[in-house]
């Protein structure tokens, strides 16, 4: 019943938020508090779990169209904790941003941002795979509004992109969902069994491709990252990108293990494209929210390689940098938001030295930036150190594109602190901007904090994703 | 003394009920004082359709297995039983919204006569079960329409566009009536059972009978290439009407075409799986790709019904059980989208008083909000979003057409989706997204007047919608057991 809660206290939050006649703030305050009682839940349901005996927990399961096998049946794996945790951790993040900035017309807006919280957490625990495709879906109607209306100038044709390539891939796995639920007469994850079909296969690859963006899908980023408001381009980067990852852990690699296999090999080598090529353009990019959007593309080719592996490591890896990444980049877009408002502009020629008097911005823009570029001993730094080791056993090759990620993650996030913090005082930077005020500095740095404890204790994620070390056996034995 | 058939009541009770709600209307409106008479007529049919709707379902609970009536003219059957319900409902739903359309003079009283009467036919065209009643409904209910469509007289483009059905559906009727006599000639039977145990195979006036009669049923289901009245006739006619076309005529005519191959010409059916796959296919390319160049918001739903015809076609074309359940499912969450969406389509019209584009669309989903929701909420359902039933519809009928071994209609289904977004959110794109007040969309006269019935119809509407997704069980049961009265 506890999966089950977490899923409906945002969504009845929604509701309420939206019917609710309360003045503004009351309706923003009202919105960030349920997204905070959603984190209190969720470290509720992290306590129950059993980290040692690991497997489905928490799980509910109710027929719900039994002629075709299809039942609402959520549950727990450790990596689903994980991924859950920085969702709802992310979510109340960008919805307090949402209230500190004042977004207009707050009561569809935090409704249509409980709504993504609870479609997010939905998906992260459903163990049907029309559970699964329903919530994956269900993302996309608040995100479309949520860029459409709150977006930048170039909303617009920022949703067209965003909604025709992800629904393109979404389609092909209803079509992959259809072709195996009905040969599997069962569309429960925990009842059916591997197909070796490869055309299901890719269907599915394809819709997580999308949603990643791995290279080549990744059209739609720049502008839906960069016209979003910076909260939902944070949870677009956060954490929508991360229920990839959890398809690629939950569906495609247990569920066909011969057409992973024949595969793993493409992927990889576009994985590895995406990880250089992202890096590459972050370098380029000339304002903050490229900066933070095409590495966003660089790191979940980087994961993508982790899970790709197929080995322990890479797969402990790739669940560990999914959670860093989630809090890293969420933080950064959050600052990103907070810089570009006191500027008015995220232009790195536009700004600098901001750090000469705003000491609280300048320590927290250089401790999210380090762990951004992963500086030994953070736990990005564990958690590419873990995905290199794991693809080295796949090519040796791959560990020196993991290797040349990390030096162009240091040279683009070092240009960014110091584009923002050093050099001189750039054109868009006022004398009277402010440093961080306390609400903003409460909003990330929890975040910021977790970071630091991940990067204390790594393996509280690392050697608790999948029981015992033996994530690949959890992977063909537990899961398929 | 001539000896007459026993005659079932109960079975034709739901048609009866909506003949005595006509009659009953017409009265109203010539005998009452003027100010009673569109009250009066409205709440007699409203009563008729809620009265048919219940006796429908006695009739689905009463009849665990499927009779013939009537010398074999009828069927009494969960088939047409649940289809009547569908109709039923849908008629009580149409007659709230159209409580507030503006008539011409002294139409009021008629207009609702006519509603009924045509709800009367459709119930019994779902229960035919020969040529003879088959045609007899299919023309019953399509004079009703003809009329209905074109009876705003003040109004050019709805004089147009009942003339443009009749002529059209004329040719229809026309030729499905020459396919029954070609039928007739080639086997001497008109029963549907009696025609498939004829065993007629491979004869020339058989196959262009079936083809003929599949093609008249094809102008009623608007499938493509038998849809060129569609767009122009759900245009002009006024826009309950259009709501109530686009429901229930589509609804009556699937499942009578489902009825009819199954049970009439199951020796062929290696022939009209083919055609009907073929024609879901076209419908599903053609609706959606018309659909994406339309500025008029009635044009677009006309275009996007024809689309949809497509993907239900797609689970008669699988000749299976698992394929009548899904068209019959199907046939639940679309006819609740469909009258929705044209009843906020009238709502905008009411008060704009001029026809509904894209454009004049800006801003709705703000100035009215259960509309802005309603129409987002439809919209989504079309596409098959997750929340709504339109979803498990779409899933259904691509797991029919998958297990029947059609996956190319599965793909041909998955792309047209694809390709419906395009104007699905372009409709949600300008509701929320377009500022409506650079467009000088001052409504006409004023604040839009209060119109409870319109509001109450277009929530159940939502309901029904968001519902079959949540419950769609018990409405799979209902589809099951009412597919299972067909002998496949």
């Amino acid at each position: 019943m506890l999966t089950t809660f977490l899923i409906l206290l945002p969504l009845v939050g929604a509701l309420v938020v939206a019917v609710a006649p309360l003045p503004r703030q009351t309706t923003a305050g009202l919105a960030f508090l349920v997204a905070l009682m959603e984190v209190g839940l969720w470290i509720v349901a992290a306590g129950r779990y059993d980290f040692d005996e690991g497997g489905l927990q928490l799980g509910t399961s109710r027929e719900w169209v039994e002629s075709l096998g299809i039942s609402y049946s959520v549950g727990f794996y450790g990596f689903s904790i994980w991924l859950t945790g920085v969702s709802v951790i992310v979510s109340a993040a960008a919805i307090g941003y949402a209230t500190w900035v004042g977004r207009d017309r707050p009561r569809a807006y935090h409704a249509l941002m409980l709504f993504l919280t609870g479609a997010l957490v939905a998906t992260f625990v459903a163990q049907d795979l029309l559970l699964f495709y329903a919530s994956f879906e269900a993302m996309l109607i608040p995100l479309y509004v949520l860029i459409g209306v709150w977006g930048g100038a170039r909303r617009q044709a920022a949703t067209l992109t965003f909604v025709v390539y992800t629904m393109a891939g979404s389609l092909l796995m209803l079509a992959s969902v259809v072709a195996f639920g009905v040969t599997q007469g069962t569309f429960s994850l925990t009842g059916s069994g591997t197909s070796d079909n490869t055309w299901i296969f890719l269907g599915f690859a394809v819709a997580f491709a999308v949603k990643a963006p791995l290279f080549p899908f990744h059209g739609w980023l720049p502008l839906a990252y960069r016209e979003a408001p910076v909260e939902v381009a944070a949870l677009l980067s956060a954490v929508v990108s991360k229920t990839a990852v959890y398809g690629f852990l939950r569906i495609t690699l247990p569920k066909f293990p011969e057409p992973v296999d024949d595969f793993s090999g493409v992927i990889l080598v576009l994985a590895a494209l995406g990880l250089v090529y992202g890096s590459i353009l972050a370098f380029r990019s000339a304002d903050l929210r490229g900066v933070v959007s095409y590495s966003s593309m660089a790191q979940m080719g980087l994961i993508t390689m982790g899970v790709f592996a197929l080995d322990d490591l890479g797969l402990d890896g790739a669940v560990l940098q999914s959670v860093a990444h989630a809090l890293v980049s969420a933080s950064m877009f959050l600052l990103v938001g907070m810089v570009e408002r006191r500027c008015g502009t995220g232009e790195l020629d536009a700004l600098g030295g901001m750090a000469r008097g705003r000491p609280v911005l300048a320590t927290v823009v250089l401790v999210a930036g380090m762990i951004a570029l992963a500086v030994p001993g953070s736990a990005t730094f564990a958690g590419e150190f873990l995905i290199m080791a794991g693809v080295y056993d796949q090519g040796w090759g791959y560990a020196v594109v993991v290797a040349l990620g990390i030096v162009l993650a240091a040279m683009y996030m070092l240009r960014v602190i110091s584009a923002i913090l050093h050099v001189k005082p750039g054109r868009a930077v006022r004398d009277e901007a402010l440093d961080l005020r306390p609400g903003e500095l409460g909003l990330v740095l929890p975040m910021i904090l977790v970071l630091l404890v991940l990067s204390a204790w790594p393996a509280l994620v690392s050697q608790s994703s999948f029981p015992g070390d033996a994530a690949v056996e959890a992977i063909t034995e537990v899961l398929g | 003394m001539i000896d007459t058939p026993h005659v079932d009541w109960l079975a034709l009770s739901p048609t009866l009920a909506l003949l005595v709600a006509a009659g009953i209307a017409l009265l109203a409106a010539v005998v009452g004082p003027t100010w009673t008479r569109r009250g009066a007529a409205a709440g007699v049919t409203f009563t008729g359709f809620a009265v048919a709707a219940l006796l429908a379902v006695v009739v689905f609970s009463e009849t665990a297995s499927p009779e013939v009536l009537l010398e074999g003219s009828m069927a009494r059957d969960r088939l047409a039983a649940l289809a009547q319900l569908i109709i039923a409902v849908t008629g009580a739903v149409v007659v709230l919204t159209s409580w507030s359309e503006r008539r011409s003079a002294g139409a009021g009283g008629e207009y609702y006569a006519l509603l009924a009467t045509a709800g009367a036919g459709m119930v019994f065209f779902v229960g035919a079960e020969n040529l003879m009643t088959l045609f007899l409904g299919l023309e019953w209910f399509s004079l009703c329409l003809y009329v209905l469509v074109a009876i705003d007289r003040e109004r050019e483009t709805s004089l147009e566009a009942g003339l443009k059905y009749l002529i059209v559906g004329g040719f229809g009727s026309a030729v499905l009536l020459f396919g029954s006599a070609l039928v007739y000639g080639a086997t001497g039977e008109i029963g549907f059972g009696a025609i498939a145990a004829a065993n007629v195979t491979d004869d020339a006036f058989l196959l262009a009978g079936l083809a003929m009669i599949l093609a008249g049923l094809a102008f009623k289901v608007s499938a493509a290439p038998f849809h060129m009245w569609t767009p122009d006739v759900y245009q002009g006619a006024p826009t309950s009407v259009t709501g109530f076309m686009s429901a229930a005529t589509k609804a009556a005519a699937l499942v009578v075409t489902l009825r009819l191959l199954v049970t009439a010409f199951p020796g062929q059916s290696d022939v009209w799986t083919v055609a009907v796959g073929v024609l879901a296919a076209v419908s599903l390319v053609w609706g959606n790709f018309a659909a994406l160049a339309q500025r008029d918001v009635k044009r677009l739903l006309a275009y996007s019904s024809i689309s949809h015809a497509g993907f239900m076609l797609m689970a008669v074309a699988a000749s299976s059980e698992l394929g009548g359940e899904a068209l019959l499912y199907y046939l639940v969450p679309y006819s609740a989208m469909s009258v929705g969406a044209f009843a906020v389509v009238s709502a905008r019209e009411r008060e704009l008083q001029r026809p509904v584009t894209l454009e004049s669309l800006a801003g709705l989903g703000w100035e009215r909000p259960l509309y802005g929701i309603a129409m987002w909420t439809f919209m989504l359902g079309f596409a098959g979003f997750p929340l709504t039933g339109g979803l498990f519809g779409k899933l259904f009928v691509f797991s029919a057409a998958y297990d029947a071994g059609d996956w190319w209609l599965v793909l041909v289904g998955v792309l047209a989706t694809a390709v419906s977004l395009g104007y699905y959110l372009n409709v949600v794109r300008w509701m929320y997204m377009r500022p409506g007040g650079e467009l000088h969309l001052a409504p006409a006269g004023g604040a839009p007047p209060q119109d409870s019935p319109l509001a109450v119809a277009v929530t159940v509407c939502v309901a029904v919608t968001v519902g079959s997704f949540f419950l769609a069980q018990p409405i799979l049961d209902a589809a099951a057991d009412a597919a299972a009265s067909l002998p496949f």
